[in-house]
């Protein structure tokens, strides 16, 4: 067992903290996220530049040949700068669709893009219904009888839906509305013919778009993978999607124990620092402890999100997912707490760290949808 | 990075589970399991065959008896023999005073005493606390004085756990009155038939006697008692508690008593049936096993950093999560008794009359009172707050 980093890992983690430092100060980031598509189109460029894009993908898929520990790297450090790109939607997400999902052809022109920074995905799956079950797929796919099929339906809270260059959309191509079976993935244009995008800012700073489909034409060439068997590929896509947002809550945790300490060394009250009291000094601490607890979890998925066998990775990420909940929950309200009436304000970063730990949260399932699917799973240490 | 065991450490590990399996008194590991008391001969007799495959002080130079394992396989064992319900070793010898000798004492020291910890010939109390000196420990009044013979070591310590069954006792006692509160403490090793020593029990909430008092009137030992320099006894002290942080998670206990809540929940005691078909019960038990899984990783990450030999800071993260863990799964096991965490049994009782409720119910009230106390010792999680408030965060 070792925890160390390996010298390009090391590298990797040091150059995007670097830019970040540079690039991603609260104020540059707010100037990012008035930008119409809300993030910052010259830095995907240089993410491009450094190889980010191309990162956690094989080489013969047009990556660079690293992994899930290389996500965790760099997400963990998007995570303190609270980074707007859609990194998350179209490498991680949308690339693990990509990997488990399509074939090989498809890939080697779709990961290549990507790490070019020529294209950005968005993965069009929730729907009104569907919550956090991620078999339930109601629009529908019907063959068209060249190959090809018609798609007619909605999805819902499509992350940076509004800015993405295509769409990866599941579909159902038979069988009824919560099967496990007869679900597809579909690449498609984000403007083409029938197509309709509402987009919109959360919460966390962040976007994302409303899309309707009427009669929108898929071509042969773009069905990702057997169009009635995706579901696999998509758990096991949300699985590594999980182990990247535990990285970015880490990051964004981190950063906000940072800031709390750093405000209680500095901020004064009755004449002594606020640091001194020891109510406040216990808190902090349990931050801490709840902080490592969370980084634990990060390095867990980190090694499970490769993990073949689908019933124990799942189990794992709903572990991972619900300390992260838990933490992050913690971490965000006491940072605010202890930083007081000046993290209420719009303007100061700790309570848009709060914010996106938040969303990361409820993200996939909160922490008490995963507890709830553990209760029913069995023992963690069987 | 690399987080998976190695094929050499996963052999380790099964040939650990399979000793275990093979070689624990059944009694013993049906004591453990349903977390009745243990005798000093259970004690005993598992160390003696722990200490027969050369594991009895495995963490240990290999010179002095060691098994020369990285602090990985160490961590191992440790969390084999816990969930394999074996007796937990008796730290104060082995993992408290062993290695405070085999560091500070002198040769004629480490000869004479360390052979005789790794079997537990001789059994060691801890003579730390006193009643003034709790988690102020350097406050401690217990004094020595020098005299032609040696040493007269007077005072009263308190919290001795099981100096009822010790050989020997280490005690701080202060040999330098005017100097500062650390600076003038010496570490001394007593023989426990020492004329002046009397050892009064004292009785805990869950009715145990496993504490006791002992006190020091008088006791005259020989001018080789003292280990190391005097009053570098602070130093020795701190050396030993920075010598816990392996195990001090205690992940491997946590682990075998969730066993325990899961075995005790399929069977049907109150209510409705049996408390895993209860799905808040079960919710909250998967609560706790998600805490434990990551407390397994923190640990793996504090045991694989560089060990400096300075108190490591990341211990009171082990020591606080342990602990709120090990009340967690007593908590479940409250639970799981429900109205039959009532009736009060003596741990002793031999009498013939049939135990009221499910006859495995009698011990489990006495674990959740008993273990209020781990977030009690060894630095109450207070202090460990502040330790890491000061410490980590630099507050």
């Amino acid at each position: 067992m070792d925890f160390e980093l390996s010298s390009e890992q090391e590298q990797l983690r040091d150059n995007v903290a670097r830019l970040m430092k540079d690039r991603y100060g609260f104020e540059a980031r707010k100037t990012y996220q008035a930008s119409p598509q809300g993030w910052s189109e010259a830095l995907w460029r240089d993410y491009a530049e450094m190889g980010l894009l191309g990162a956690p993908f094989a080489e013969a898929d047009g990556g660079f040949g690293g992994g899930a520990v290389e996500t965790m790297i760099v997400m963990e450090q998007f995570g303190k700068a609270l980074a707007l790109e859609p990194y998350l939607q179209t490498v991680v997400l949308c690339g693990a669709l990509l990997k488990h999902g399509a074939g090989a052809e498809q890939r080697a022109e779709l990961i290549g893009a990507i790490a070019a920074g020529d294209l950005k995905l968005s993965f069009a799956h929730m729907e009104k219904q569907s919550g956090f079950d991620l078999n339930d797929v109601a629009l529908r796919a019907v063959k068209d009888g060249g190959g090809g099929f018609v798609l007619n339906g909605e999805k819902t809270l499509v992350g940076q839906g509004d800015s993405a260059d295509r769409l990866i959309v599941s579909a159902r191509v038979n069988g009824s509305r919560r099967d496990r079976d007869g679900i597809g993935l579909f690449l498609v244009d984000a403007n083409a013919s029938g197509v309709s995008r509402r987009g919109y800012p959360t919460q966390d700073g962040q976007r994302a778009a409303e899309i309707s489909f009427a009669e929108v034409r898929v071509a042969p060439d773009d069905v990702l993978g057997p169009p009635d068997r995706a579901l696999p590929a998509i758990e096991r896509a949300v699985d590594e999607t999980t182990a990247a947002l535990s990285a970015e809550a880490v990051g964004a945790m981190s950063e906000a124990l940072t800031m709390t300490v750093d405000y209680l060394k500095t901020r004064k009250q009755f004449g002594v620092t606020i640091g001194s009291f020891q109510a406040l000094q216990h808190r902090a601490a349990d931050m801490t402890v709840a902080l490592e607890q969370a980084r634990s979890m990060m390095y867990l998925a980190a090694m499970m999100a490769d993990e073949e066998d689908a019933a124990e990775r799942a189990k794992t990420m709903s572990a991972v997912k619900a300390q992260i909940g838990r933490s992050a929950k913690f971490i965000g309200q006491q940072a605010v707490q202890m930083h007081g009436g000046i993290a209420m304000t719009y303007e100061y970063k700790v309570g848009h760290l709060f914010k996106r730990l938040t969303m990361i949260d409820t993200a996939y399932g909160d922490a008490d949808v995963h507890v709830r699917r553990l209760a029913d799973r069995g023992s963690l240490f069987a | 990075m690399d987080l998976r065991l190695t094929e050499d450490e996963l052999a380790f590990r099964a040939e650990v589970r399979a000793f275990v399996r093979d070689n624990l008194p059944a009694s013993i590991r049906e004591k453990t399991s349903a977390g009745r008391r243990l005798s000093r001969d259970d004690y005993v007799r598992w160390t003696r065959i722990l200490a027969g495959k050369g594991w009895g002080a495995p963490h240990w130079p290999t010179a002095w008896g060691g098994a020369g394992w990285s602090p990985i396989k160490l961590s191992i064992f440790l969390d084999e023999t816990q969930r394999g319900n074996a007796p937990e070793p008796v730290a104060f010898g082995v993992s408290m005073v062993g290695p405070v000798i085999y560091t500070f004492g002198s040769e004629a020291q480490k000869k004479r005493f360390l052979p005789r910890i790794i079997d537990l010939s001789d059994w060691w109390c801890q003579g730390f606390s006193e009643p003034g000196a709790g988690s102020d420990l350097a406050s401690l009044r217990t004094s020595a004085r020098s005299d032609a013979d040696g040493w007269v070591i007077s005072g009263q310590k308190t919290w001795t756990t099981m100096a009822q069954y010790a050989d020997w006792i280490f005690v701080l006692a202060r040999t330098n009155a005017q100097a500062k509160k650390q600076e003038g403490i010496s570490f001394f090793l007593i023989d426990m038939k020492t004329p002046g020593i009397t050892v009064k029990p004292i009785q805990t909430i869950d009715g145990g006697h496993e504490v006791n008092e002992v006190f020091l009137d008088d006791v005259r030992v020989p001018p080789d008692a003292i280990v190391g320099e005097e009053n570098k006894g602070w130093d020795y002290a701190k050396f030993l508690l920075a010598n816990e942080r392996n195990g001090i998670a205690r992940v491997g206990v946590s682990k075998a008593r969730l066993d325990r809540v899961r075995q005790l929940a399929s069977i049907p005691v109150y209510g409705s049936g049996p408390k895993m078909e209860d799905p808040f019960f079960r919710a909250k038990l998967a609560e706790v096993e998600v805490e434990l899984k990551a407390l397994e990783m923190t640990q793996m990450r504090v045991i694989s950093a560089p060990r400096t030999g300075k108190p490591d800071p990341a211990s009171s993260v082990l020591k606080i999560k342990g602990s709120e863990i090990q009340q967690a799964t007593t908590d479940l096991l409250m639970e799981v008794v429900g109205p039959y965490a009532l009736p009060y049994r003596e741990s002793d009782d031999m009498s013939n009359e049939p135990p009221v409720g499910p006859d495995w119910a009698s011990p489990l009230a006495p674990i959740y009172f008993n273990n209020r106390k781990v977030s009690i010792y060894g630095g109450s999680n207070e202090i460990q707050r502040s330790i890491i408030a000061k410490a980590i965060l630099g507050l």
